[in-house]
């Protein structure tokens, strides 16, 4: 423990007197800083140097709290080694870090301190500064969890902070701006209980409902039916002796790897007024072509389409889960396979089912590409803040309510799922060996699932193939030529000279894509593991707010996400805008929320006696969450990095605030594409991310891998052995 | 000046990406015209005068928020291309730079009455006339005749073949809603809105939807702006367009300096250029059909021909002010979605 404080402290003692206290121009790796100066000039000068040359007298304390912590970790000097008086000390550290920036921008307390964004020298001795105290204070033995338990706990708490409560609380204060007229409370009453939001008119014979009865009445038929589909779909892989499953596995994936508008384009071809089906379906039974496509149930079939994947990776993890000899052991009991899947395995998919059809509800209220290509005149909540933000009359007080809304229907679903699941528990993974062959299903639920699964599978492929076909033609829907045009604008490879030239107009934006999709997947993962792994192994205070804070920026719409980190991070104490880091960070915590429920998912089902068996062995909570957790949460880890590089890759509304010209994002440019028409480079363009996405998923499923149960993964016979009587 | 942070785990990868600052110095502008004119203006300004830019493609609202959102520490020296309604509320709210180039006389007289308008803050660089557009082979199938003016558009036959933008979100929705109102009158204006509504089938979030939906034929109509059909049509869809026979309105497309812009001089070489018929050329050159605003530019072939087009003598100061938006849209909302 000693050693932990003294390695933290002399990290951040290193950090306190060799970086750049500030950000630099252009940031650290370019030259520009090194030649106006470097450590030596005022905006490059480290800590110790901005106290002692320039004048920041604030400064000098958390310098000299980490050298009093340095020199009592190793006892020199006889300094007294009270662990009181060092967390106070830390506290105060900390304190004259962070408090003063802040200050100055909000309050106008500490002007010396404002106007200067914070760099490296000032997180490395903020971070070290938080873990020296988060150290000391589990080893004051105030709680009975150690320090690596104590300390992530102390870092997702700040870094939930930082990025998702402070962004959306910049947006939050735009709610209550002073309206031109009327007083504020007023106005933000009556546009939240206004009849463009809560309206029923479509259930009374009118056109439209209100935005948020849309997005509600989208919300619940999405989440249902991407529940009920890939719950068919993990049973067919896990239960049934389907043929093709590896291809029935990357069927079931394309949808999430794609971006969403082009999914809605393959729809208008096929179901459009004068789509494919439609047009033949017109001529065939003689009826008025129509435009049921451009509203509500255009949305909800280009949702389900897009979002089933995902209640299928919830729901293939937790179905793979369930021990087989539960499902034996009610066999035994002479339950047919019916009763079996009905009382035995469904109650123990709970925890499954209910974070899918939480996914499912707050991915469509989030969902934005597809309500705007296929919306028509239906509005659903994302769509309108979006308008109300950058349409012909912006109205940043009305986006700021609707914002509002969103959160409490989020926060409504979560409670209600809280409620469902109760405190049951559905540890089915324990350290006893348990063998067995899974249970068949039933013939009424195989035929069942059978019946879901397969036209949708051809619904997908058909969808897919037109997307595919698309990019190989010259004018999609009407001049079916072949051409390798649309490819050869987007990824031009030249040589010139003996080098390569990437002449191709998509280059730019593939590759930074690329970087930053792969560099946010693994943080993403990984902190939504551990957060998953404190919410569900760990106590603390406020742990049920913190859980809904780690949902928030998956609920708010992504336009809404990016806006707020504009506003938040465009000016000091923390300046991002323009980086690729602000893509970074916006990927990880608006992802992190699938990492987290995957892993709440998957954790509860590992039985609690193996974390104790580590424990009573003398394994800390790092030992346990390394050496048994871990291992057993491969799925789940799998899941959660897939999923966040490709929503890294697909998501279009978060990042179009956030892109610059040095960073653009390769959906941020297909959109333009789309907006100018030119569907053949677009779809062309996602072709390759797709075809990418694929390769990086089975290189990631091939890496990592499934965990390692003593249970043979078979399934056993349709009818049991014992005997019918 | 400009400064940046970089976090830890995300820089080193980022290195590789972040461009180097050329001897002339850096450039950012964001684009609100065509993906292809972006490119193409981006690059023959870098090779003209060495400047490192860097550009992005955005929608025109999706700039405003942006520039709104940074006005404490702008990040951007240029605001190029893109209607010009949202730069006049961006100059009213005092978010821009006033800059008249020396390139100023050279320019049409719309687009230096424009540039008064703005307060000296905007200039316009391009023209387009607001229209609709049919397809033709539905026209043939249900065997309708061709509209010409807007009053055709209302009536029975095209019962739920029509499509616009709705004016709250889109611009070109507002223009074509400010237009009917100059032409008509107020009041007439709403009174054939309520008609037009019956046959209206769906008010789209996104100005250039509707010229795409007719050339896909998910619509017979679509209200838009004349050279975004052009490009339709030249994409090869069966599509005819119609500059209405009342008359109609038209869009400027402006460039703009930033307010604080951290690149001041680059930026005003950059305006100098976009505004001279060497600039303007670059259009053409990427496709565009916009008319140009300097009187030396070269129109481009297949634009629609202002001259044979009747145009309303649109007000741009009275209908970009934010009360005259905020009345119509208002209106629009009482009187013709609520018919609903």
């Amino acid at each position: 423990m000693q050693r932990a404080v003294f390695t933290l402290a002399a990290f951040g003692l290193l950090g306190y007197c060799a970086m750049p206290w500030f950000g630099v121009d252009y940031g650290i790796f370019e030259r520009d800083w090194i030649d106006a100066g470097g450590l030596l000039s005022e905006q490059g000068a480290p800590g110790l140097l901005q106290t002692l040359i320039h004048g920041r007298p604030l400064l000098a304390i958390p310098g000299l709290v980490l050298a009093y912590v340095l020199f009592s970790a190793c006892g020199i000097g006889g300094v007294p080694r009270g662990p009181r008086l060092l967390l106070c000390l830390l506290v105060l550290g900390l304190a004259a870090v962070a408090l003063p920036p802040f200050a100055a921008r909000w309050l106008g307390f500490f002007p010396e301190a404002g106007g200067q964004a914070l760099g490296y020298g000032a997180i490395v001795v903020a971070a070290s500064l938080l873990l020296c105290a988060t150290t000391l204070w589990a080893r004051m033995g105030r709680s009975n969890r150690d320090a690596f338990a104590v300390g992530s706990i102390a870092l997702v708490l700040v870094l939930i902070g930082l990025f998702v409560f402070y962004p959306i609380l910049h947006v939050l204060t735009q709610a209550v701006s002073a309206p031109s007229e009327g007083t504020v409370i007023g106005s933000v009453l009556s546009t939240a209980t206004g009849r463009d939001v809560w309206g029923l008119a479509c259930f009374t014979g009118g056109r439209h409902c209100g935005v948020a009865v849309n997005s509600i009445l989208l919300g619940v038929l999405t989440a249902t039916s991407t529940t009920v589909l890939g719950l068919a779909f993990a049973l067919l892989i896990t239960r049934t002796r389907f043929p093709a499953k590896g291809l029935l596995r990357a069927l079931t994936i394309l949808p999430i790897i794609t971006p969403p508008f082009v999914v809605g384009l393959a729809l208008i071809l096929l179901f459009g007024r004068a789509g494919w089906v439609t047009t033949f379906a017109a001529d065939f039974l003689d009826v008025e072509a129509g435009r049921w496509l451009y509203g509500l149930w255009g949305v909800w079939l280009a949702q389900t389409l897009a979002f089933t994947p995902i209640a299928f990776l919830v729901l293939i993890g937790v179905v793979e889960g369930v021990s087989p000899s539960l499902e034996e052991a009610a066999q035994t009991l002479r339950a047919d396979l019916s009763a079996t899947m009905r009382t035995v395995s469904l109650p123990l998919f709970r925890p499954g089912l209910a974070n899918a059809f939480l996914l499912g509800f707050i991915e469509s209220l989030a969902d934005f590409g597809n309500p705007l290509v296929l919306g028509g005149a239906d509005g659903v909540l994302s769509t309108e803040i979006y308008f109300a933000v950058v349409g012909a009359q912006a109205d940043p007080a009305r986006a700021a309510v609707l914002a509002i809304i969103l959160l409490f229907l989020t926060l409504g679903a979560f409670l209600v799922q809280r409620m469902w699941l109760g405190r049951t528990s559905y540890a089915t993974i324990t350290g006893k060996g348990d063998n067995g062959a899974r249970a068949p299903l039933s013939l009424r639920h195989s035929a069942a699932v059978h019946g879901l699964t397969m036209p949708w599978l051809a619904l997908t492929v058909v969808v897919y193939a037109m997307i595919f076909y698309g990019s190989f033609v010259k004018l999609w829907g009407y001049d079916h030529t072949i051409t390798l045009d649309h490819y050869r604008t987007a990824f031009r490879v030249e040589w010139l000279d003996g080098a390569v030239l990437w002449s191709g107009s998509a280059w730019n934006s593939f590759w930074t894509t690329l970087t930053i999709s792969s560099v946010a997947a693994p943080l993403t993962a990984a902190l939504g593991l551990l957060t998953a792994w404190l919410l569900i192994r760990q106590e603390f205070f406020g742990k049920t707010a913190f859980e809904f804070v780690t949902m928030l920026s998956f609920a708010i719409p992504g336009t809404v996400v990016g806006l707020s980190y504009i506003l938040a991070f465009n000016v000091p104490p923390i300046e991002l805008t323009g980086t690729g880091v602000i893509l970074v960070l916006c990927f990880i915590f608006r992802n992190m929320p699938v990492g987290v429920r995957g892993g709440v998912a998957a954790i509860k089902q590992i039985d609690r006696s193996l974390d104790e068996a580590s424990l009573t062995l003398g394994g800390g909570s790092f030992q346990t969450l390394r050496y048994v957790l871990l291992p057993l949460l491969r799925p789940a880890i799998v899941a959660a990095v897939a999923y966040s590089f490709i929503r890294g890759i697909t998501s279009v509304s978060a990042v179009i605030f956030l892109v610059s010209a040095d960073h653009n994002m390769a959906t941020a440019y297909i959109i333009g594409l789309v907006e100018n028409g030119s569907y053949g480079v677009a779809i062309a363009y996602a072709n390759v991310l797709i075809v990418v996405m694929l390769a990086v998923m089975l290189a990631v499923q091939f890496a990592f891998g499934g965990r390692r149960l003593r249970r043979q993964e078979r399934i056993g016979n349709a009818l049991p052995a014992r005997a019918r009587s | 000046m400009r400064r940046r942070f970089h976090s830890g785990a995300g820089a080193v990868a980022l290195l590789a990406m972040t461009a180097s600052a050329a001897a002339e110095g850096r450039l950012n502008v964001l684009c609100g015209a065509d993906e292809a004119w972006c490119t193409g203006i981006e690059a023959a300004f870098e090779r003209k005068s060495g400047i490192d830019v860097s550009m992005v493609r955005k929608s025109s609202g999706e700039i405003l928020a942006q520039i709104r959102a940074e006005k404490d520490n702008p990040k951007v020296d240029v605001w190029w291309g893109g209607t010009g309604d949202p730069q006049l509320q961006a100059a009213a709210e005092g978010l821009l730079e006033a800059y008249s180039s020396p390139v100023h006389s050279e320019l049409l007289p719309w687009a230096q009455n424009f540039h008064d308008i703005s307060g000296g803050r905007a200039t316009g660089i391009y023209a387009g006339a607001l229209g609709f557009a049919y397809n033709t082979q539905i026209l043939e199938k249900k065997g309708l005749t061709a509209p010409s003016c807007w009053k055709d558009l209302a009536s029975e036959t095209y019962r739920g073949e029509v499509q616009i933008a709705n004016p709250n979100s889109s611009g070109t929705a507002y223009t074509a809603l400010a237009t009917l109102v100059q032409i008509f009158g107020e009041d007439e204006a709403y009174r054939y809105l309520g008609e037009l509504n019956e046959n209206v089938n769906s008010y789209t979030k996104s100005g250039s939807a509707p010229v795409k939906a007719a050339a896909r034929g998910e619509t017979l109509i679509g209200i838009a702006f004349m050279h975004d059909a052009v490009t339709q049509k030249q994409a090869g869809f069966p599509i005819e367009i119609v500059a209405p026979c009342e008359g109609t309105g038209y869009e400027i497309g402006a460039v703009s300096v930033i307010k604080g812009a951290r690149n001041l001089d680059n930026a005003k070489l950059f305006v100098d250029y976009a505004l001279s018929a060497e600039g303007q050329a670059t259009g053409a050159a990427a496709g565009q059909n916009q008319v140009p605003s300097n009187g030396k530019a070269t129109v481009p072939p297949e634009a629609p021909d202002i001259a044979t087009i009747k145009l309303v003598d649109y007000d741009f100061a009275t209908y970009g002010s934010a009360d005259m938006r905020t009345h119509l849209l208002s209106r629009f909302d009482g009187e013709v979605k609520t018919a609903h």
